[in-house]
């Protein structure tokens, strides 16, 4: 939902921190979802982040959540998929090109980075080609999946 | 500037040390000419000879061709064939890509096969969105964004390979640019874009219209003090507007372009207000080329490229220099021999 797309770039500082010590739990519950086995959790986690990261973000489950380098304003809102930045059609209110009713997802970002310590650094990070494989996949297990050695 | 190891129009000049292409663009910047670039509108039509009309307009008064890839998301011919066309004469071209329209293996294939056939420099673009042009119906492809398009031709240049990590054998050797927008929203980030875009691995930038001075030399200052100069050439870019009517209809239709009142005002004031246009163009060349750090002007001249030698003659720029072309060079023994 838009209005709270914009809220939570707002509250970027806060929700980052949330979202951190989220990871933190979820990565505490590797040896549950180990045994469980992450496939057969593929699914429900999958449906679940797509509902809390929708409402939160307008997520678009890419699969490889960037949301803390690009201050939680989710680049793949922006009609052409950047990931790296702006593009210059920028309108003069700060407006997208495409749909000049949208804020532009990276001047929200920015503005989202300045308000995360270290925000500004981690905007800097260039970001590979998203791999559209991964599409529709849960992004949460991948990063605890990655984190404790296992494959992507 | 004449290379004593002139080749073959066609034929790729050696490679100098410290450069990482055979062209002529990349040396007239390496050598620390302010180069002129200019852009050519590619021809709704199949016929060659357009083409090469197009090109020669520019004789003797650009450094580097760009070729534009479906500019304002209309169609057009390729920018791949054109830079194909160009580069069998010898012209130097500046292969636009943008991700608007390709994938990455399409992209990937295109900077192999534009290397092949002569290519010495490419611009990585995002490129406008469908909407802005002619077939607003398309399906916008934008696989890749002009960030993520620097690394992989990077790639392609420095470690032989493709994205997927498969081998290539003959890496393209291409100067490799970017765009940058100093005008438009977020202004104070802009520097700090074009600074990733140089991690990525752009060497040369050309700007988006720069109408406002005083905007630009912001610009300019903010991306001094990121520790940018000296990292890339840039190139800012300029073009005469026709009338006032036309500056207007551009600020406000056309993505990106900022013209403040001052300028639509002056154009509005005159008696001749094409004349006025190329004045302008000729005021902008010269105030540009004040501005430290800038190593170039890109000269946009939408529908009036054959005033682009008018406005780099009076400004100028090329400080008694004569750009190659083809013929130059007998045309220069030419003139010797009647002297």
């Amino acid at each position: 939902m838009y209005t709270v797309r914009l809220w939570s770039v707002r509250h970027a500082r806060g929700l980052a921190s949330f979202y951190k010590g989220f990871e933190g739990v979820l990565n505490k519950l590797h040896p549950l979802f180990s045994r469980i086995g992450y496939q057969r959790l593929e699914r429900p986690v999958a449906a679940v982040e797509r509902q809390v990261k929708g409402l939160l973000f307008d997520c678009r489950m890419c699969g490889r959540c960037v949301l803390s380098s690009t201050g939680m304003s989710c680049p793949m809102n922006c009609p052409k998929q950047l990931r790296n930045g702006p593009c210059g059609g920028v309108r003069a209110n700060g407006n997208c090109e495409v749909k000049p009713e949208m804020r532009c997802v990276w001047v929200e970002a920015w503005r989202g980075a300045e308000s995360l310590p270290g925000g500004l650094d981690a905007i800097q990070q260039l970001q590979p080609p998203v791999d559209r494989r991964l599409e529709g996949t849960s992004a949460w297990l991948r990063v605890v999946r990655e984190k404790n050695g296992g494959p992507a | 500037m004449k290379f004593e190891d002139e080749p073959v129009p066609g034929y790729p000049l050696p490679i100098l040390p410290g450069h990482t292409s055979p062209g002529r663009f990349e040396r007239v910047l390496r050598a620390g000419a302010f180069a002129v670039t200019a852009e050519l509108a590619p021809p709704d039509s199949a016929d060659p000879e357009e083409v090469y009309k197009r090109a020669r307009v520019f004789d003797g008064f650009v450094d580097a061709i760009n070729a534009t890839d479906g500019s304002g998301a209309n169609c057009h011919m390729s920018s791949l064939a054109v830079c194909a066309l160009l580069t069998r004469v010898g012209y130097a071209p500046v292969m636009q890509i943008s991700c608007r329209d390709k994938n990455r293996i399409a992209i990937q294939g295109d900077i192999l096969g534009g290397a092949a056939m002569g290519v010495c420099n490419v611009l990585c673009l995002t490129g406008d969105g469908v909407q802005a042009g002619d077939h607003p119906q398309a399906k916008p492809v934008f696989d890749l964004d002009s960030t993520s398009l620097l690394g992989i031709a990077r790639g392609l240049r420095d470690e032989h390979r493709f994205e997927s990590g498969r081998k290539i054998t003959f890496a393209p050797r291409v100067l490799l640019g970017a765009a940058e927008n100093p005008n438009v929203s977020p202004v104070e980030h802009r520097a700090v874009r074009l600074a990733k875009k140089i991690a990525a691995g752009a060497q040369f930038v050309q700007t988006q219209y720069c109408y406002d001075i005083p905007l630009l030399r912001r610009f300019m200052t903010a991306v001094e003090e990121a520790g940018l100069l000296g990292q890339v050439f840039i190139l800012i870019g300029v073009g005469p507007l026709r009338t006032a009517k036309a500056g207007e209809w551009m600020r406000t239709h056309v993505p990106g372009i900022h013209i403040p009142d001052s300028v639509i005002e002056r154009m509005k004031g005159a008696r001749d207000q094409t004349r006025e246009g190329l004045n302008l163009c000729v005021d902008l060349i010269q105030e540009v080329r004040t501005i430290k750090g800038v190593s170039g002007v890109h000269v946009m001249a939408y529908r009036q490229e054959e005033a682009v030698a008018e406005v780099i003659e009076r400004s100028g720029i090329l400080a008694g220099r004569t750009p190659w072309y083809p013929g130059r060079d007998q045309q220069i023994n030419e003139d010797r021999k009647l002297s």
